[in-house]
């Protein structure tokens, strides 16, 4: 079987700011807009310092899967989650959970959106910041 | 316009009832398919006839079209309004995250009218619009303190745009801009001064909707087709690099360089001034408008050491592009980078208009030098080449207004020059201050005859630079303006930056349709360009403006061009011509409803 993957931040301080990856994300499911992306790209207090890439960084231990009350977010092998979307409630505890703001919400679905580590939106990023990568044990 | 697409949603905001609505407006996205077209539309059912632009009956219109937030450089958001500097058709093109924002927060088409008693600031998510209290706002020194204080206070982190006044704008000098998520600007002809009147501090915009699309699959594959002709270009790497910066020392090679008034079209100092200058020594951050891969925004780290504190420093982030460094930098004879960088960061800290304040700085200068203005009007400052000192200190000023002659020149040059003469060296084009360049009779035709007097209406001056050496024919000239006009209301409605005008041509705009359930041909994009070009333009006569009242500026004839000294005669058949042939094309329209 494949590695487990996960999307790394190479180096945050080469992000332009150009969202092309947060359109990619959204992409994926085949329509324009972000509603459904789950990375997000944010100036650090005004674009003159900078940007930051908040996503799912694969924990091995993932603080959202402990306080979904109703099992939806399950520990996927080599870290991070996969959501089932059929128990989630909608509750948000997820998105309380994570330290790094990194589980997104889906306004139009009211549900969670957590990255699935498919690296589509790193093929869009022009300058390297972004990178699929194989977890390492 | 695509089905199931929320675009149509046109947002009315009544700022003196503090009132809003929604109303969908398919009839126009389905004529004009949004942004210019649309923009232009509602501001002529909406704007009475004759307006004041400085009163309660002015009206702004913000417009996105169907590639926003869909394909990649479709990053601009249109603005059009009745113009306080020439009393005419205003429109301004921004990009930053506002497109982006106004399209995913699900609307069109944003109708701004009435004024407000006090300054507020209107903030919208969603279906949400909120009026807020701007009156510890108003005043405030900078428009990078307002930014910082609505980021603060404003939700929606990643998916806004903040778009704001300076000074200048409350103070309503009538070339103010509002400045968008920092440093990108609704520049020209004076949206700024219009907020101002309306007491409107700022507009927040958030929005993070999808867009839906009607075959997926075809989709994805345009938008990688769109995407990787993007990335193979060499325009993405040349904006991307040096950025528009790139242009001054070919421009000052080619003798294109407007400098010190126009009195010279090249300029010793280039080098200091150049992209290439600036990259190696300044260059702080590149950045990027949402959804663009090309990152042209340069900014500059400005270092200065403090007075009083030894090893102190401030560290200030400056936008540079070619047309404020045309205006700020060889238009004032400015040779100190620093010194520079401290103008285009004063401009930007008061919310003014680069390329007007330069040139109405200009004037101000040649007409100091012929006595027609005296330290009296100035107040004791010495407006000098290059003395980058005194020009901060006249900027303040023409903010502030302490006296008639910055009262005056706060109108505008033209203006400024009716009033103590110099029109012969008042470097204006339909109330509008000139662009950059000085490359021969297509930049100058086009900036008379363009609907915005920008150079960016037509690119005369791609066409000046593509013919040099050669002998240009009036009728292929006119005929390429006309045409490149009205090909660029087609991108503009999209609204797709005109740095992607070689990516975007007839087919690929085509193409980008059909996913979305749009069938246009490559002829229906030109007749609807052509219809665009043409409300335009019948706005403008309607609201006064007269082709036969235009004038070239003594100045240009006076001063060489790569394609030697232009033929007041030359330029006045083509003028001529161009006349002709757009009201043969008006009565056309007009008999055809
Ligand atoms: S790796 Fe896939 S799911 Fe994760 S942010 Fe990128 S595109 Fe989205
Ligand atoms: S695509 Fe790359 S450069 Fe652009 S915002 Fe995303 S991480 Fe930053």
């Amino acid at each position: 079987m494949a590695k487990p993957r996960r999307l790394s931040v190479v180096d945050v301080d080469l992000c332009v700011g150009c969202m092309m990856c947060v359109f990619a994300c959204s992409r994926r499911f085949g329509d324009g807009g972000v509603a459904r992306s789950a990375i997000k790209v944010a100036s650090i207090g005004g674009i003159e310092r900078g940007f930051t890439v908040i996503v799912c960084r694969a924990c091995p231990d993932p603080p959202c899967a402990s306080v979904c009350p109703t099992d939806a977010l399950n520990r996927r092998d080599g870290g991070g989650v996969v959501l089932n979307h059929r128990k989630c409630i909608g509750c948000g505890n997820c998105v309380k959970a994570c330290p790094y703001g990194a589980v997104m919400w889906d306004e139009e679905a009211n549900k969670p959106i957590v990255c699935m580590y498919c690296g589509y939106c790193a093929q869009y990023c022009p300058y390297g910041v972004i990178e699929i990568e194989e977890v390492k044990n | 316009m695509p089905v199931k697409d929320p675009l149509s949603r046109v947002l009315y905001i009544d700022l003196t009832l503090k009132r809003f609505w929604v109303e969908d407006r398919r009839d126009l996205f389905d004529k004009y398919l949004g942004g210019t077209g649309v923009a232009v539309s509602l501001l002529r059912e909406e704007l009475p006839r004759g307006a004041d632009p400085l009163s309660p009956d002015n009206v702004v219109v913000f417009s996105v079209g169907p590639f926003n937030g869909v394909y990649p450089m479709a990053s601009k958001t249109v603005a059009v309004f009745k113009s306080p500097l020439n009393s005419n058709l205003g429109e301004s093109h921004a990009g930053g995250r506002s497109s982006v924002a106004i399209r995913l927060a699900g609307y069109g088409a944003i109708v701004i009218k009435g004024a407000s008693d006090a300054p507020v600031w209107v903030s919208i998510q969603d279906n949400r619009v909120q009026f807020r209290d701007a009156r510890a706002l108003w005043g405030v020194r900078s428009t990078h303190t307002v930014g910082r204080v609505l980021r603060e206070v404003e939700g929606g982190h990643g998916f806004r745009s903040i778009m704001r006044i300076g000074r200048a704008g409350e103070k309503m000098v009538r070339y103010a801009c509002v400045v968008v998520d920092t440093f990108r600007h609704f520049g020209r002809l004076g949206l700024g001064a219009v907020f101002g009147s309306k007491k409107l501090k700022a507009l927040v915009v958030i929005g993070k909707h999808s867009i839906p699309v009607v075959d997926k699959p075809a989709y994805r594959r345009v938008y990688d087709k769109i995407f990787k002709s993007i990335m193979e270009t060499p325009a993405t790497r040349k904006y991307h690099e040096l950025g528009t910066s790139e242009n001054v020392l070919p421009l000052n090679a080619l003798g294109a360089l407007p400098t010190m008034n126009l009195k010279q079209a090249r300029f010793n100092c280039a080098e200091e001034i150049s992209g290439e200058h600036l990259a190696a020594k300044f260059l702080g951050r590149r950045v990027s408008c949402a959804h663009c891969p090309v990152a042209c925004i340069h900014l500059a780290a400005l270092r200065e050491p403090y007075d009083r504190e030894p090893y102190f420093y401030k560290t200030t982030f400056v936008p540079y592009d070619y047309e404020p460094i045309y205006s700020l930098g060889s238009m004032l004879g400015v040779c100190s980078t620093t010194g520079l960088l401290k103008l285009l960061d004063k401009v930007e800290a008061l919310g003014l208009d680069a390329m007007s304040t330069g040139v109405a700085l200009a004037w101000t200068t040649e007409a100091f030098e012929r006595g027609l203005i005296t330290e009296n009007d100035t107040m004791g400052v010495k407006p000098t080449w290059g003395d980058y000192e005194n020009y901060l200190k006249i900027i303040e000023l023409l903010v502030d207004q302490p006296n008639e002659f910055y009262a005056t020149l706060a109108r505008g040059t033209e203006y400024a020059a009716k009033v103590y003469g110099g029109e012969d060296f008042a470097l204006t084009y339909g109330g509008n201050e000139m662009p950059g360049y000085h490359t021969g009779p297509a930049a100058h035709l086009g900036f008379a005859t363009g609907a915005r007097h920008s150079h960016l209406d037509s690119a005369g001056y791609s066409y000046d630079q593509k013919t040099v050496g050669k002998t240009i024919k009036v009728e292929d000239m006119v005929d390429y303006l006309i045409n490149e006009e009205r090909w660029r209301q087609v991108l503009t409605s999209l609204v797709i930056c005109l740095f992607a005008r070689g990516i975007y041509t007839p087919q690929v705009v085509v193409e980008g349709f059909r996913p979305l359930g749009v069938e246009l041909s490559e002829s229906d994009l030109l007749r609807i360009g052509r219809e665009i070009h043409l409300l335009k333009l019948k706005f403008k006569l309607d609201e006064g403006f007269n082709f036969s009242q235009l004038r070239f500026p003594k100045r240009i004839f006076e001063t060489s061009t790569p394609h030697g000294r232009l033929d007041p005669s030359f330029m006045d058949t083509a003028l001529k011509l161009y006349q002709s042939k757009i009201e043969e094309d008006l009565q056309k329209f007009s008999s055809a409803g």
